[in-house]
């Protein structure tokens, strides 16, 4: 791993100056996913800027109608919140089913977020539940955020203050995990939110997390694993690697929806 | 190169280190406590599971200098006056380990396992939980055994 400026602002703001100024710098929260890039040479900042001791930065308010996460919470925050659980039980479960422990200890979900990893869980729940992504400069629907594989709207330098997921009346998260990286080799995420709208959303298999418009469709009509009758996810385009086929992948998309409609709560 | 203080194992302690060493480093080279492994280079097999402000965090994928401050614990500092703790005497009594790489990782992952979960923690939950350390030897039959029945005494 090559050497860097550390730093490690108080606020926002600095933290993005810090940005700026640095040749090419990073910012780290949990660092759980830069420092094993750096360590397999894949990434080497000039500066790494830690936003972990920022005040106010990491905390959960839940609000009448949605639950707000702030940029820095640890995984292992909003696994344990009792409000989390109450309001929106699929959330709280998901975060839960990130990893292990120990990385659930710290890694955040504006980190996980920002990264936009094909298979990681987070952003199934923000376009599932069709959530908010709020930074130090505007506010961006989850469906504008995930542009492509690693790949955000954000603008460099751009911090993620907030994540605010709406309440729904029901929703489940389902995740068939990696048995080696505990990454999902599929997770879906489905809500129904208050006008019986339905949203479904898939992680892991394809480049980047994505809806199931055909799904949606029967399942705002009839919210029930019936619905789902005859609707299959299509291999094309779906990832394929030495741990599944595309094939594998859409069968379990089909398999994991089933079950996250049944268990919705 | 930056000098940095923190607690460990009760101590207070300090050294220079390159902003790019990583705790594992810091505690193996500069204090000389080698009993955290280092079992891979991917953040995955659980080795240099240590406890940082009370939780348990992977000791490789944590900077030096981000622990200005902090209280560290290590598998050196949990036995207390020539006692082992109660989940090393247990790791011991039921055969819980083999060549002993992940036994330090284990034992701390254990530790905080039972904190977080209680003295009636369940096998499910130990399994789930312990699925970040891994163990080339075991079969971690024995590994579940010692955590449940060191749960009781803790
Ligand atoms: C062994 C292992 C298993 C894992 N398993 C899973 C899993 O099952 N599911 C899953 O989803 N993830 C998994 N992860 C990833 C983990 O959840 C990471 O912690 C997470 O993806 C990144 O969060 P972080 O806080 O560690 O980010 P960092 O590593 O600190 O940062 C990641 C990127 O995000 C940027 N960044 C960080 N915070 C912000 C912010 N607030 N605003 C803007 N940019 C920011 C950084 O600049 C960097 O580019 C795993 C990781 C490991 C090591
Ligand atoms: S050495 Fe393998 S996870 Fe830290
Ligand atoms: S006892 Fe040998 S790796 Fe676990």
């Amino acid at each position: 791993m090559e050497n860097f400026n550390y730093h490690r602002p108080a606020t926002v703001n600095a933290a993005a100056a810090l940005l700026k100024k640095s040749k090419g710098g990073s910012y780290m929260a949990g660092g759980h996913t830069l420092l094993p890039t750096m360590k397999q040479g894949l990434a080497s900042p000039s500066d790494i800027i830690d936003l972990t001791a920022i005040k106010g930065f990491s905390g959960i308010t839940i609000g009448k109608s949605a639950v707000v996460v702030k940029g820095g919470t640890t995984h292992m925050e909003v696994a344990t919140s009792a409000a989390v659980k109450k309001a929106i039980p699929a959330l709280a479960e998901l975060a839960g089913k990130i990893g292990g422990v120990h990385v659930r200890h710290k890694g955040t979900i504006g980190g996980s977020i920002a990264n936009s990893d094909p298979a990681a869980d987070y952003p199934s729940a923000c376009l599932g539940l069709g959530a908010t992504i709020v930074t130090n400069k505007r506010k961006i629907p989850a469906d504008a955020f995930f542009t492509g594989m690693f790949q955000t709207a954000l603008k460099d330098g751009e911090i993620i203050t907030e994540v605010s997921f709406p309440i729904p009346k029901k929703s489940s998260h389902m995740k068939f995990p990696n048995p080696a990286s505990r990454y999902a080799l599929v997770g879906v995420f489905v809500s129904q939110d208050a006008g019986g709208k339905v949203r479904v959303a898939v992680t892991g298999a394809g480049p980047k997390v994505f809806r199931v418009p055909d799904m949606e469709a029967a399942l705002s009509k009839s919210f029930a694993v019936s619905a789902l009758a005859g609707i299959s996810a299509k291999a094309k385009g779906l990832n394929a690697d030495m741990h599944a086929t595309a094939e594998y992948r859409a069968h379990l998309i089909g398999v994991l929806a089933r079950r996250a409609v049944e268990a919705a709560k | 190169m930056p000098a940095i203080s923190m607690k460990v194992n009760g101590k207070a302690v300090s050294g220079n280190v390159e902003n790019r060493t990583l705790l594992v480093d810091f505690i193996r080279t500069n204090l000389g406590l080698t009993g955290t492994h280092v079992g891979c280079d991917t953040s995955q097999c659980g080795a240099c599971v240590v406890h940082i402000d009370g939780k348990a965090v992977k000791s490789c994928t944590t900077l030096a200098v981000a622990c200005e401050g902090a209280s560290v614990t290590t598998i050196e500092g949990i036995a207390k006056n020539g006692t082992l703790h109660p989940m090393q005497q247990a790791f011991h009594e039921n055969h819980g380990l083999q060549c002993g790489f992940c036994t330090p990782g284990m034992i701390m992952a254990s530790i905080d396992i039972v904190k977080r979960n209680g003295k009636k923690v369940s096998e499910e939950v130990i399994r789930r939980e312990l699925s970040q350390n891994i163990c080339r030897c075991t079969g971690y039959h024995n590994i579940v055994a010692a955590v449940q029945s060191a749960a009781e005494k803790m």
